[in-house]
């Protein structure tokens, strides 16, 4: 929030989940809960972890959002970084935006497109391999929901980065228990996951997704240089910050009514934000 | 074809540090010289298209030109969504290679028929779709077209003799190829079988009946004005190809001449029902869908006595 120097932190996860209130309740949408669930992740990612000091640079680390319909998390933090302004963020789901529920790659800032599940870790795969063959030294970023892992095609891209190791490539697996019709354990179980992931021959660690220290320093103690590529399961709970929205099916789709709001508003005021890692 | 496709392959890859070459485990004794000149840029991916295709997504936007190579089926069909949202959505330089276009599986089966690729693939406007006539004019079509900024499908033979007269390898994007000029009808050709429809075209010719034949080979962007020309002289066309007669070759001359307004009557040559079950060899299918020399010969005479 506002440091001791009286600046705005606006990479943390209080920020990203008001930006994901506001627009989303103008726009009248939902896929809230996917994106609450994912700020803490993109507020470690973006306050500190990626290395983009202008998203034009073609050395610049990459970053699919594989669960695109969590976009209004990512559209927070490129705004936070001043790569979208106030006025352009408000034309979300507008006419004639390039910000729509799922990402769009013409969108500066958005490296891909998604928005089709099981697509991106492919992608990723791709822009790791690209890197390397380049001898180019930046990373890959890919945040998956953990319902994405159903896809065959996501296991076909986990055994191709591992039988390359593939060591500058990082999944972060949003791990919220929770996809569109329902529970990820009753529609179609994903347990053991982080021993599947292993199996395939990841570097895989599970770790408190909404504890942006812990998730900074677990990325930030992966050798990307070579080896495995990494996974981080990231536990998190769908619709964080706003009580009636947690681990509630509903929220994967529904918008909120004006009261909806002001109790999430206030909730997210209440929760605030967590402090940058001093590990790093 | 295929071994156009991989000495072409090979002498751009010599040239460019950023072509590349993903095979779908596919390609035995095909695809071994640009593994062996090019082994850092060759990666057998495994059964596993949809990754094929996300892959070379990632290196294309990383500054490489990729080409994914499989049997038509699995290089179109499988992955086509990863095809669609990923090197279209992106605009970016993923070259599909599908070897065996229509019949050449014959005794594989239905599943190895591709028998709509190139409706699928025509129907996307960002998608430069490519199908030469024979080998000669598959490898000027590599060469012609190997760093265009957008993806590109290449819907290849396996056939690496035969040619159809006259073309002489020829192969302009956007245009279609004159090869004969005869007023009587046009036949109007696309893939290999092409060489079916010449033979044809020469086989009327010794009878009397003079015929046009255009090979199209650029099926996206699509040689309208070439075509429109030519449909606008005769009053009878015949389309030819090895795929369903919806959404392909004859499809594409369909919309010319009802867009045009023009007033030449088409007859569709290609694939009508859907498989049976039964199956056989190229030659066999051919016959049973009336794709043979003699059966177009054939048709053109019924239809100008129509």
């Amino acid at each position: 929030m506002i440091d001791a120097s009286g600046h705005a932190d606006h990479l943390c996860a209080y920020f990203i989940r008001r930006t994901i209130l506001e627009q989303s309740k103008r726009a009248h949408v939902g896929h809230i809960g996917s994106a609450l669930s994912i700020a803490d992740i993109i507020a470690a990612l973006y306050g500190e972890i990626l290395d983009i000091s202008d998203p034009d640079d073609p050395g610049r680390d990459r970053l699919i959002l594989s669960k695109g319909h969590a976009a209004l998390a990512l559209y927070a933090a490129l705004h936070g970084r001043g790569w979208i302004d106030d006025a352009t963020l408000a034309t979300f789901c507008g006419d004639a935006s390039l910000l729509g529920v799922h990402p769009e790659h013409d969108l500066r800032g958005v490296d891909f497109s998604t928005g089709s599940l099981g697509h991106g870790l492919s992608i990723a795969a791709g822009a790791a391999l690209a890197a390397r063959l380049s001898g180019v030294a930046r990373r890959t970023f890919a945040i998956l929901s953990d319902a994405e892992c159903d896809e065959g095609s996501t296991w076909e891209a986990v055994m191709f980065a591992a039988h390359h190791r593939l060591s500058s490539l990082i999944v972060v697996v949003d791990m919220n228990g929770q996809q569109a019709l329902g529970y990820t354990k009753d529609v179609l179980s994903l347990a053991p996951l982080i021993d599947r992931w292993r199996a395939f021959g990841w570097d895989a660690v599970e770790v408190e997704g909404h504890d942006r220290a812990a998730l900074t320093r677990a990325i930030g103690g992966f050798d990307t240089s070579s080896g495995s590529p990494h996974v981080v399961l990231a536990r998190t709970t769908f619709g964080r910050g706003v009580s009636y929205m947690e681990g509630k099916i509903k929220w994967h789709y529904w918008p909120m009514s004006d009261d909806e709001y002001r109790q999430a508003l206030a909730e997210n005021e209440e929760l605030g934000c967590e402090q940058r890692s001093s590990a790093l | 074809m295929r071994a156009a496709f991989v000495r072409a392959l090979i002498e751009l890859a010599d040239r460019d540090p950023r072509v590349a070459l993903l095979v779908g485990d596919l390609g035995y004794t095909v695809v071994e010289p640009f593994a062996d000149a090019h082994p850092k840029r060759f990666f057998n991916v495994g059964v596993a298209e949809q990754n094929m295709v996300g892959v070379a997504t990632g290196l294309a936007e990383g500054g490489f030109i990729p080409y994914t190579y499989s049997i038509a089926t699995f290089a179109a069909l499988r992955p086509y969504e990863f095809i669609r949202n990923g090197p279209i959505l992106h605009r970016l330089p993923v070259r599909i290679v599908g070897v065996g276009g229509g019949f050449e599986y014959g005794a594989a089966g239905a599943s190895h028929h591709a028998l709509e690729d190139v409706a699928v693939m025509r129907a996307q406007p960002a998608l430069t779709v490519i199908a030469p006539a024979d080998h000669r004019q598959a490898e000027t079509a590599f060469h012609a077209l190997w760093d265009v900024p957008g993806p590109t499908y290449y819907r290849i033979g396996k056939d690496d003799n035969g040619v159809v007269d006259g073309l002489d390898g020829r192969f302009r994007v956007g245009r279609a190829e004159m090869v004969r000029d005869g007023m009587d009808a046009l036949f109007v050709a696309m893939g290999p079988v092409s060489i079916e429809a010449q033979a044809a075209v020469d086989e009327l010719g010794r009878a009397g009946r003079r015929c046009g034949l255009a090979i199209v080979a650029s099926v996206s962007p699509p040689p309208v004005e070439d075509l429109a020309a030519e449909l606008a002289r005769r009053s009878l066309a015949i389309t030819v190809e090895e795929h369903f007669v919806n959404g392909g070759l004859g499809s594409l001359v369909a919309e010319i001449i009802a867009e045009r307004r023009l007033g030449c009557r088409l007859v569709r040559c290609g694939v009508r029902v859907p498989a049976d079950g039964l199956t056989g060899g190229q030659r066999y299918l051919r016959e049973l869908h009336g794709l043979t020399r003699e059966a177009l010969a054939a048709t053109a005479v019924r239809e100008l006595a129509a």
